[in-house]
């Protein structure tokens, strides 16, 4: 198993009508690796993460994880794939009915089959994990501020030991240094685990800390990929102008029609 | 521009709409039928819709079956007929009006609660959430709803047309001045079961097809908050407009050959 990487892609492509987003993407991610994507606004990158979830039919193109095909995949055959999965959306995308508690231990219950007795330790747990006290489970997630939730997405994320663990922008709108807090949240988390990670953001303070190799998504393709402390020797004009934030340079803003 | 081709363009999109549903239609009632079942969210959206929608049912049921009485009594008195009062309070009110008028009230109240709760969770991600917890959206939001729904109006259309009948009664005894046994005997004595079994049916397909759209259209909106208001008008006025459709189907089913 140990040179099969942990998900595969090839030659992925997804369009929406005229505009292609995906245009024949490859990436490898092995076991226990974090790799996180950088890239403009509409390049792509959700898109990405959405056809690996599942959430999306790509056009062409192979997503493996461990080794099995995914796209294609029955509704049923899907659900078992996605138990290997936690994922911590941009807005945490907490469940507005249930208390925090409920939010965090619903895929034990829901994938696992525990009952509210065996789950509810585990998430107090899982809680604490993130540095959130068992109070705040008895809450409901709008009395939570910006960085509470993403505590507690992030808890219910790793909340059934999951081998893949995605991040969707997890600094997205917080202050630098919660954004700090949640980036060493979760590399202790995904440390922990022995998971592999895929995390999409715009942040590079925060794609230096959780990464250990960086792509650049434009344009549909990755465009340059390697270790995290290559990404200032990269050489490639496209990410020098992303990582420095300059107006100037070959990427030109793409003003959606 | 060519009106031509964009009424065709309008023809075709309304077909295209007409697929999606009964495509979302035949997969959530698939889901109905196939375990696991989240009995508590079925107990809980039974309790919205039949428990917490009685005052707003009830009123209207009472104060439909009072009008009734005395726009029948009017008309029916210029032909010497104020006798037939109850018969018609009772049948018009267990036919047809009952389930209507709980069926228009439940979608208004229900159908757009639905698809705002629903169309919120599409624009927060938390739909998507669902997926990537190993839980089927369609079993775990819309299921329960479409069950609730057609089990719940039934109940909520007897309660009505009991208040309706009542409604029919004070009006009669006590403005028009029936006898009460007289008025009671004569809203029993033409009661035939058929008459309340075809208005529960109606109730059930009702409450089923308000369900059903609020879910549809709450689960396939989009746009922010602009789209889920979007999605809650689209739930109710289309839910109104099937809930008299099918009222017309199921009476021609029921009584056109009697």
């Amino acid at each position: 198993m140990g040179d099969i990487p942990k998900i595969q892609i090839r030659g992925l492509k997804k369009r929406f009508g005229p505009k292609v987003v995906l245009n024949g993407l490859d990436l490898d991610i092995g076991d226990a690796e974090s790799v996180v994507i950088i890239g403009g606004s509409g390049t792509g990158k959700s898109v990405l993460l959405k056809c690996i979830l599942g959430l999306l039919d790509p056009e062409e193109g192979s997503i493996k994880i461990d080794g099995q095909e995914v796209i294609g995949l029955s509704t049923r055959e899907r659900e078992l794939v996605n138990r290997k999965f936690g994922m911590l959306f941009q807005s945490a995308a907490l469940f507005d009915s249930l208390s925090v508690w409920e939010n965090v231990a619903f895929g034990l219950m829901s994938a696992q089959g525990k009952s509210k007795g065996e789950a509810k330790p585990i998430a107090v747990e899982k809680l604490a994990q993130v540095g959130l006290p068992a109070q705040v489970g008895e809450l409901r997630p709008s009395e939570l501020s910006g960085g509470m939730r993403k505590r507690v997405g992030l808890a219910r994320a790793i909340a059934t030991q999951p081998e893949i663990i995605f991040f969707d922008e997890p600094t997205t709108g917080l202050d630098p240094i919660m954004s700090d807090v949640i980036n060493d949240l979760i590399v202790d988390c995904v440390h922990r685990l022995g998971a592999s990670a895929l995390s999409i953001t715009h942040d590079m303070a925060s794609a230096r800390k959780i990464a250990h190799r960086i792509a650049m998504l434009y344009e549909g393709r990755i465009i340059w990929q390697g270790p995290v402390a290559e990404i200032d020797r990269s050489g490639n004009p496209y990410v020098d102008q992303f990582i420095h934030g300059r107006a100037e340079g070959p990427i030109r803003m793409q003003i959606p029609v | 521009m060519n009106p031509l081709a964009t009424v065709g363009r309008i023809f075709l999109a309304f077909l295209r709409q007409i697929g999606e549903i009964a495509l979302f239609t035949a997969r959530a009632v698939s889901h109905c039928f196939r375990p696991p079942w989240y009995v508590r969210h079925i107990l809980r959206q039974m309790l919205d819709i039949g428990y917490f929608s009685l005052p707003v049912v009830g009123l209207t049921a009472l104060f439909t079956g009072m009008v009734l009485a005395l726009q029948s009594y009017t008309g029916f008195a210029r032909f010497s007929a104020e006798s037939a009062v109850a018969t018609v309070v009772v049948l018009s009110v267990t036919r047809e009006l009952g389930p209507v008028i709980a069926g228009l009230m439940v979608a208004g109240r229900i159908g757009a609660s639905i698809a705002a709760e629903i169309g919120t969770m599409r624009v927060t991600e938390q739909i998507d959430a669902l997926h990537t917890l190993s839980t089927n959206p369609m079993k775990y939001l819309v299921a329960p709803r479409l069950i609730a729904g057609a089990v719940t109006l039934p109940m909520l259309v007897v309660v009505a047309d009991i208040i309706g009948v009542f409604g029919g009664y004070i009006v009669g005894v006590y403005k028009l001045e029936f006898n009460a046994a007289v008025y009671l005997k004569q809203t029993f004595d033409f009661l035939e079961f058929m008459d309340v079994f075809s208005g529960l049916v109606k109730a059930a397909v009702f409450g089923f097809i308000i369900t059903l759209m609020g879910c549809y259209h709450g689960y396939n909106s989009d746009g922010g908050a602009q789209g889920v208001g979007r999605a809650t008008t689209n739930a109710v006025v289309s839910a109104s407009i099937l809930i008299l459709i099918f009222n017309y189907a199921i009476t021609e089913i029921f009584f056109a050959t009697r």
